[in-house]
């Protein structure tokens, strides 16, 4: 028996990658079985599947022989508290991160993401305006290669200017550049007390919270047609402190204090079966962002504080609300819209039928550099093919 | 006609005569960064005016097989802005316009040259500063940020250029003109402008640049603490780390940096103190009033003999004053030193800093240490007399064995200086073979011909495109249009 029929099993009704059927299914125990595996797959197509919470973000793969499950490569290796860092395995659940004792890895993501796919995401949520994303809070990574080569980049401490940052560009390539099977994350103290915000009040007072002097730790907004929107802080702190400026931000946007927060947040605005949208823009224009996308028939959550928002709306006009736009010119609108405001608009994910006929990624500077990265690391565009910018 | 001459001509043809410089006398000024014994005078100098006149130049470079430096300031302090004796050097300091400040999106876009603290001046009349802050700041350009990756005092809570740069402009060795990221977060596709902050001028120059602005902090308070010994200043350190502090900054001075301190600039700190520790907390001010209050609390119990607390601005400066001038300072006690950069988990700091000690003992060497001890990030500066035979030799053994025992204990060979020329032949020692090649990868993507600052920070190039199974060109599906559909 080869390797590969050693490492694998044949995949079940389940394997499939956005309606892509895959044939052959393995879940590598650790960087080394991982390595020998991808060694022996050369020649064949792979998807790497985590939690499988987000695979349905992207295009589909071309083609897809082999799905490489994280599900074993599972475990914190090590909680340095005294230097607030930890050292996980990439397919370690977000939620066994979140509970290290008084500290936290701070990013926003579900229980069951993994680490190594919230790093392939570089998915973030509300706390990404005092934190960060992975992009910030990842400090070393190994990764194998497509050609089975085991690579480290940065290290574990959180100042390291030694090599290139490779932990940047693997971070939000969607495995197209390789399997993440380590992590090491910065960590942060657990806040001695919290407290949240919430007022009905256009999104254009967001300005007056980040004009204070109240360091959020998020600013949340969520609006909908037909809704009053909605605009909620996090405050971090000591007891005392965050007690006053809890106060004076309620003051200020003509809000109440609560200590959980609104039932949105940290919520994707999109059900299944919807287009869920990431818009980005620079702050000033984080208003015109969202009176457009809700024009548009879209609810739209996200951070007013980091100009990251996201957007879902029904993909066919049937289940759209009476003046709403198909899905293909919604996305038109959106982009637009987005390009005005400085940034982006990228389909996250919609249904089959409809994903086929969006540009999901839209336009992207620099996509040549781009092509040439992935031909030096996946010269025949064996990982997740297709699934990235401009076809990568 | 030799082909610099050639080049030169073309050059002058197209940027300027005043804007190319071939003169050797001319050429000298910039032999060196600020690692001064590492000197080489380039072929030419090209100050370029505009983004399109830094193309013009690549171009040419690339043209003829001629490898170009980019130099800012020349404060590297690893020999990164280093000329090449056959090749171009393009000097930023013509490209010093700070294009837009736009506090309502917190964002500044400025050129290459310009110097970090102008970048703050700019924003601070609408309430906010870049928060980068190298101790080189009043002379270090924003490009030169870029490249290194740089950090600074307040680095722990606020993080490094690469935390701070949103987009930038770039010039890739081919010539080309290139945006990646923008004023807005996340852009889409790989994260190339991550990869090329820290790459030291080996993936192109960059042109312009997008910064952040954060707000200035309501209050900011200082607290100096004396001493015993570094034993109790570091485990204060980690004390208030472990009760979950995060200050701005936390500096650390032992008693040869002190001695040095005080003979240059007199800073007075606390009588026979073995060590000082300098804390800085900053925000809301509720925020920091009790936390200074537990950062204080937890100094003296574990034996800080003498805190001071900085009344106003000018008591605050006085404090930084003896660190900031620590480097130049161990010019008072020693003819010779050199600047070590390296880092270990903070946690490990008493251990590392008792071997240090008994390294430079054993070789008979004098070691004064200042250090950014809230990230483990060392300064060692190893003092020497070039004029005894052998002393120099003897401080470069030292300074090397500091950066085995960073790497030993799960550190870097350097936190902020970066590798450039220096310590290229110590980064095998933290990374394997792989690792490097696949560094390189990134490297043959940008600049397959070597010719972007070649020689610095990797000991050995890669040669792009030497396995057989690397194809050149587009992918078939690539040129039969498959891939491009979107
Ligand atoms: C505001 C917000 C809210 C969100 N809420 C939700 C939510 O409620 N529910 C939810 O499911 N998700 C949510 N997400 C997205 C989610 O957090 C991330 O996408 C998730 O962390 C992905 O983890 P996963 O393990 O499920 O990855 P998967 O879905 O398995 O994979 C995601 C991608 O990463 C790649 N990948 C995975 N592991 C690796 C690896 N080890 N090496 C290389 N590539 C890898 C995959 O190939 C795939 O392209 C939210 C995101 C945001 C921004
Ligand atoms: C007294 C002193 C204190 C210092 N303190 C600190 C400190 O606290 N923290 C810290 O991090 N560093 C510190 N440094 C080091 C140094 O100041 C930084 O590395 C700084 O970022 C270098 O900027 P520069 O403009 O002088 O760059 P240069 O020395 O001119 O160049 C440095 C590198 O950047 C490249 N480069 C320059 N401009 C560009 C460009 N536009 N595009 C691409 N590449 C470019 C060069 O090729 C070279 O590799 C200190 C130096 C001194 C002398």
């Amino acid at each position: 028996m080869g390797v590969l029929d050693e490492l694998t099993r044949p995949a079940g009704d389940a394997d499939v990658v956005c309606g892509v059927p895959a044939r052959l299914v393995a879940a590598p125990r650790d960087t080394a079985e991982a390595a020998a595996l991808i060694k022996a797959a050369q020649g064949r197509s792979v998807v790497i599947r985590g939690g499988g919470t987000k695979l349905d973000w992207g295009p589909p793969p071309r083609s897809l022989d082999l799905i490489i499950d994280t599900r074993r490569l599972a475990g914190v290796v090590e909680h340095a508290a005294g230097d607030l860092i930890t050292v996980v395995r990439a397919g370690t659940p977000m939620a066994d991160l979140h509970g290290l004792p008084g500290q936290q890895l701070a990013l926003d993501a579900p229980a069951t993401a993994t680490a190594g796919g919230t790093v392939a995401t570089n998915a973030s949520g509300p706390r990404r305006l005092r934190y960060g994303t992975a992009r910030d809070l990842l400090i070393g990574i190994t990764v194998v290669r497509p050609d089975g080569t085991v690579t480290r980049a940065g290290g574990r401490v959180v100042k390291n200017v030694a090599g290139y940052d490779l932990g940047k560009l693997y971070t939000g390539a969607f495995g197209t550049l390789g399997l993440i099977t380590e992590c090491v994350f910065r960590l942060h103290p657990v806040p001695a007390a919290t407290a949240f915000v919430r007022a009905t009040t256009p999104p254009l007072h967001a300005a007056k919270v980040l004009a204070g002097q109240f360091a959020a730790s998020a600013l949340e907004v969520s609006a909908a047609p037909g809704a009053e929107p909605e605009l909620a802080v996090l405050l971090e702190g000591t007891p005392a402190g965050v007690r006053e400026r809890a106060a004076t931000v309620a003051r200020l946007l003509g809000g109440r204090v609560g200590e959980r927060p609104p039932e949105w947040w940290d919520v994707p605005p999109w059900s299944p079966g919807d287009v869920g949208v990431k818009l980005t823009g620079t702050l000033s224009q984080v208003p015109a962002l969202l009176a457009t996308a809700v024009g548009a028939g879209a609810t739209v959550r996200g951070s007013a504080g980091a100009g990251v928002l996201y957007a879902g709306f029904p993909a066919g006009p049937d289940a759209a609300p009476d003046g709403a736009v198909g899905a293909g010119r919604a996305v038109e609108l959106l982009r637009a819209a987005a390009v005005r405001a400085g940034g982006h608009a990228v389909v996250l994910t919609a249904p089959a039928g409809v994903r086929e006929t969006l540009d999901m990624w839209g336009p992207v500077s620099g996509l040549a550099l781009m092509r040439r990265v992935k031909e030096q690391f996946d010269p025949d565009h064996r990982f997740a093919p297709g699934r990235f910018v401009g076809g990568i | 006609m030799t082909s610099i001459d050639a080049l030169a001509a073309r050059l002058r043809a197209e940027i300027g005569p005043r804007r190319v410089l071939t003169d050797r006398q001319e050429l000298r000024t910039y032999e060196c960064d600020g690692l001064a014994h590492y000197k080489v005078i380039p072929a030419l100098v090209a100050l370029p005016g505009t983004a399109d006149q830094v193309a013009a130049v690549v171009r040419a470079c690339a043209e003829t097989g001629t490898p170009f430096v980019a130099r800012g300031s020349g404060t590297g302090l690893s020999g990164g802005a280093l000329p090449h004796a056959d090749g171009v050097l393009i000097v930023t300091s013509q490209l010093r316009e700070i294009v837009e400040v736009r506090p309502e999106d917190e964002r500044a876009v400025v050129q290459p040259g310009v110097i970090n603290l102008q970048v703050t001046k700019a924003a601070a009349p609408h309430g906010y500063y870049y928060a980068p802050d190298p101790s080189s700041q009043q002379i270090c350009s924003i490009g030169g940020n870029v490249a290194e990756n740089s950090g600074g005092a307040h680095c722990l809570k606020y993080g490094f250029t690469t935390n701070h740069v949103t987009g930038l402009e770039v010039v890739t060795p081919d010539g080309e003109r290139i945006r990646l990221g923008g004023p807005a977060p996340d852009a889409p596709g790989y994260d190339l402008l991550g990869a090329f902050v820290g790459s030291e001028g080996t993936l192109g120059v960059a042109t312009e640049v997008t910064v952040k602005l954060t707000r200035l902090p309501e209050t900011v308070r200082t607290l100096l603490a004396g001493f015993r010994s570094t034993d109790q200043a570091g485990a204060a350190t980690s004390a208030i780390i472990a009760a979950g502090v995060v200050p701005a900054a936390v500096e650390m001075m032992d008693v040869l940096a002190i001695e040095a301190a005080e003979a240059a600039v007199g800073c007075g700190y606390p009588a026979g103190a073995g060590a000082v520790l300098i804390v800085e907390l900053d925000g809301p001010a509720a925020e920091v009033e009790a936390q200074f209050a537990e950062v204080s609390a937890l100094c003296e119990a574990n034996g800080a003999f003498e805190t001071r607390i900085a009344a106003d601005d000018e008591e605050r400066a006085l404090i930084w004053r003896g660190r900031k001038s620590a480097f130049a300072a161990v010019g008072r006690i020693s003819p010779d030193y050199i600047v070590q950069d390296g880092v270990i988990p903070r946690t490990a700091l008493p251990s590392v800093l008792r071997r240090i000690g008994e390294v430079a003992a054993e070789h008979g060497i004098r070691v004064a240490n200042v250090f950014h001890a809230g990230d483990g990030n060392l300064h060692p500066l190893v003092l020497f007399d070039d004029a005894v035979p052998g002393e120099s030799a003897r401080a470069e053994t030292v300074s090397g064995a500091i950066l085995d025992l960073c790497i030993e204990h799960g550190g870097s060979i350097t936190g902020e200086h970066g590798v450039g020329v220096d310590k290229a032949r110590y980064l095998p020692r933290m990374f394997s073979d792989d690792d490097l090649d696949t560094m390189q990868l990134v490297r043959c993507a940008f600049d397959p011909d070597g010719i972007a600052n070649p020689g610095k920070v990797f000991p050995t190039p890669r040669l792009c495109g030497e396995r057989p199974a690397r194809r050149r060109g587009a992918h078939p599906l690539q040129e039969s249009g498959v891939a491009e559909v979107f």
